[in-house]
């Protein structure tokens, strides 16, 4: 069994984000960068299934600008064998990237495509979705535990509700849940060993996918401030206030 | 051309965030129709058409949609899509495992999440966790929108009488299989939803302490949250984190208990309506997004707390 996983390169979840002056976005200039958080549930759970001999092969692969290969680069560092490294600069939207990913899916036939649930960026939710139905393969979203049995999954899935449970037939996309797993972190010695490891850069442009963006971003704005609040002397007057007051309790 | 709702249900009644999907697909266009898919689902078509802002109803059942899988739902709704400008659902686990399989087989770019309209293609979507607001517009002929349910006040739910036509189900697709849903049964409500969230941080010092919150959350009867430092540390389990890679929660009254206000919690509850802090530390981030904040020791003010709340004669629930 084959797992393709791809991971996003965003803004690291412990950056206080700052919005432009000109509103067209958030800086991102001299801005720490990471792997976004779910997506590394992802390459883990790949890893996993590897190392308990139900998976021969984990590919990673980014689609973005030069500096997107550092997470295929993390990627191997914790035990993917090989990188893809799709290049397009811009707005990718998730429609877009859906149909890379298909036309990487066409040349590589893996069984299972696994990413995050959701990006931490644009908070989209939607590019594993969209890849399943481009491939019309079922989907397991915000899975948070996986059970591969032969060529099925056995997925538990995290809804509004509760939990759920699905059988879906390999060949599969599953989105990953931060419950899925705990992340390893790469040691020394397999992130000198990932250096090594192949990385193949095709160009998005080679691909034949027209990856125009669909949305216009008309502006980007901070969210409406907090008017100041104050501080109360004690916890009577705390109680008073939240019952008086601000009518809550 | 009219928008198409896509109605939330157990088969036995809609699930209340549909009232506010309705109240968005609305605000796009006054001529919204509302499919309801499911089995048995008589009863909750009944509620749906009572919905006085829809102004039709398609019903399409068969036992292959009785648990809602995406893989399903998507074909016959981009099949009723050719006659529709938008496609509108709630942005909840529902909304989100279905539209964008709707979306990419109608080959549009999805707008997700959005907390306002402002023109029918023009919305208003949180980024970065509510780090950011972006205004965007949808140059795509239909249009998929996925709505946030708390950023829109329910619809109205009786007077209405919308005729309902039967529509033909389609064919099942065999490759995914429904085991089974287990339903969190708690007295406590959900944490995505509730009105009230008592959170406890690192400053709780351990998982026992938290017990404290529980008391606190029972009489009030609030749902329990949790900064990542907390569930990092093992006091408590992770599906009880408020923040950028927990939950997002926007109650009447979220009380941060022992909880510094990390950059990654705060975006998680920043647009509560009302925030109380209760922290030892003056300069803690918190208090520049608390309402009221109260520089105390959370071990004093716990139980202050819980005498002064016993003291009341009425507490709203």
């Amino acid at each position: 069994m084959k797992i393709l996983v791809a991971v996003k390169r965003v803004i690291d979840y412990n950056v206080q984000i700052r919005v432009k002056e000109d509103g067209t976005g958030v800086v991102t200039d001299n801005v720490k960068m990471s792997t976004n958080p779910p997506d590394d549930n992802a390459i883990e759970e790949a890893v996993k299934i590897k190392e308990a001999g139900k998976a021969t092969e984990v590919v990673a692969i980014t689609v973005g600008e030069e500096k997107a290969q550092e997470t295929v680069r993390k990627a191997l560092a914790v035990g993917a064998d090989r990188g893809i490294h799709v290049k397009a600069d811009g707005i990718l939207e998730p429609l877009a990237v859906s149909k890379i990913l298909q036309k990487i899916v066409d040349k590589e036939k893996p069984d299972l495509v696994f990413m995050g649930k959701q990006a931490i960026d644009d908070d989209c939710n939607q590019t594993g979705q969209m890849l399943s139905a481009l491939l019309n393969w079922p989907q397991a979203t915000f899975a948070s535990k996986i059970d591969v049995k032969d060529d099925k999954l056995e997925v538990t899935r995290e809804i509004d509700e509760g939990l759920e449970t699905i059988e879906i037939n390999v060949p599969a996309i599953v989105t990953c849940d931060l419950r899925l797993n705990e992340p390893r972190y790469a040691s020394l010695p397999n992130i000198m060993k990932a250096k090594k490891k192949p990385i193949e850069e095709i160009a998005a442009s080679d691909l034949g996918v027209d990856v125009s963006p669909r949305l216009e971003q008309i502006k980007v704005e901070e969210p409406p401030k907090r008017k100041a609040g104050i501080k109360v002397a004690n916890v009577a007057e705390l109680v008073q206030k939240l019952k008086n007051e601000a009518k809550v309790i | 051309m009219a928008v198409l709702l896509i109605a939330e249900h157990n088969n036995k009644e809609l699930r209340p965030f549909t009232l506010n999907a309705a109240t968005a697909a609305s605000q796009i266009d006054s001529d919204v129709h509302a499919v309801i898919i499911g089995q048995d689902t008589a009863e909750a078509t009944k509620q749906l058409s009572e919905l006085p802002v829809v102004k039709k109803i398609l019903s399409v059942e068969a036992a292959h949609y009785e648990n809602f899988t995406a893989e399903n739902f998507a074909p016959v709704i981009v099949k009723l899509a050719e006659n529709y400008s938008h496609i509108v659902c709630s942005a909840n686990t529902f909304g989100k495992n279905l539209m964008p399989r709707i979306a990419a087989h109608l080959d549009t770019s999805q707008v997700s999440d959005i907390i306002k309209v402002i023109s029918p293609d023009t919305f208003l979507r949180p980024i970065y966790a509510g780090n950011a607001f972006a205004t965007i517009k949808s140059n795509d002929a239909k249009k998929c929108v996925t709505i946030r349910p708390t950023s829109f006040d329910p619809c109205e739910s009786t007077g209405g009488s919308a005729p309902i036509e039967k529509v033909d189900a389609s064919e099942e697709f065999s490759k995914t299989k429904f085991i089974k849903r287990e339903e969190i049964k708690s007295d406590r409500p959900e944490l995505g939803t509730a009105r009230i969230v008592v959170s406890g941080g690192r400053g709780m010092q351990s998982g026992d302490n938290f017990k404290l919150i529980t008391e606190i959350a029972d009489k009030l009867g609030a749902a329990i949250g949790a900064s990542r430092a907390a569930v990092d540390a093992g006091y408590i389990s992770n599906d009880h984190q408020v923040g950028q890679t927990g939950k997002v929660v926007v109650p009447d009254l979220y009380i941060a208990i022992g909880i510094s206000g990390a950059i990654q919690h705060l975006a998680g509850m920043k647009e509560s309506k009302v925030i109380v802090a209760i922290n030892k530390d003056g300069e803690a981030p918190i208090f520049s997004v608390a309402d009221y904040g109260l520089e105390a020791d959370l071990f004093e003010a716990i139980p202050q707390f819980m005498e002064e709340l016993n003291k009341l004669n009425t507490i709203q629930k």
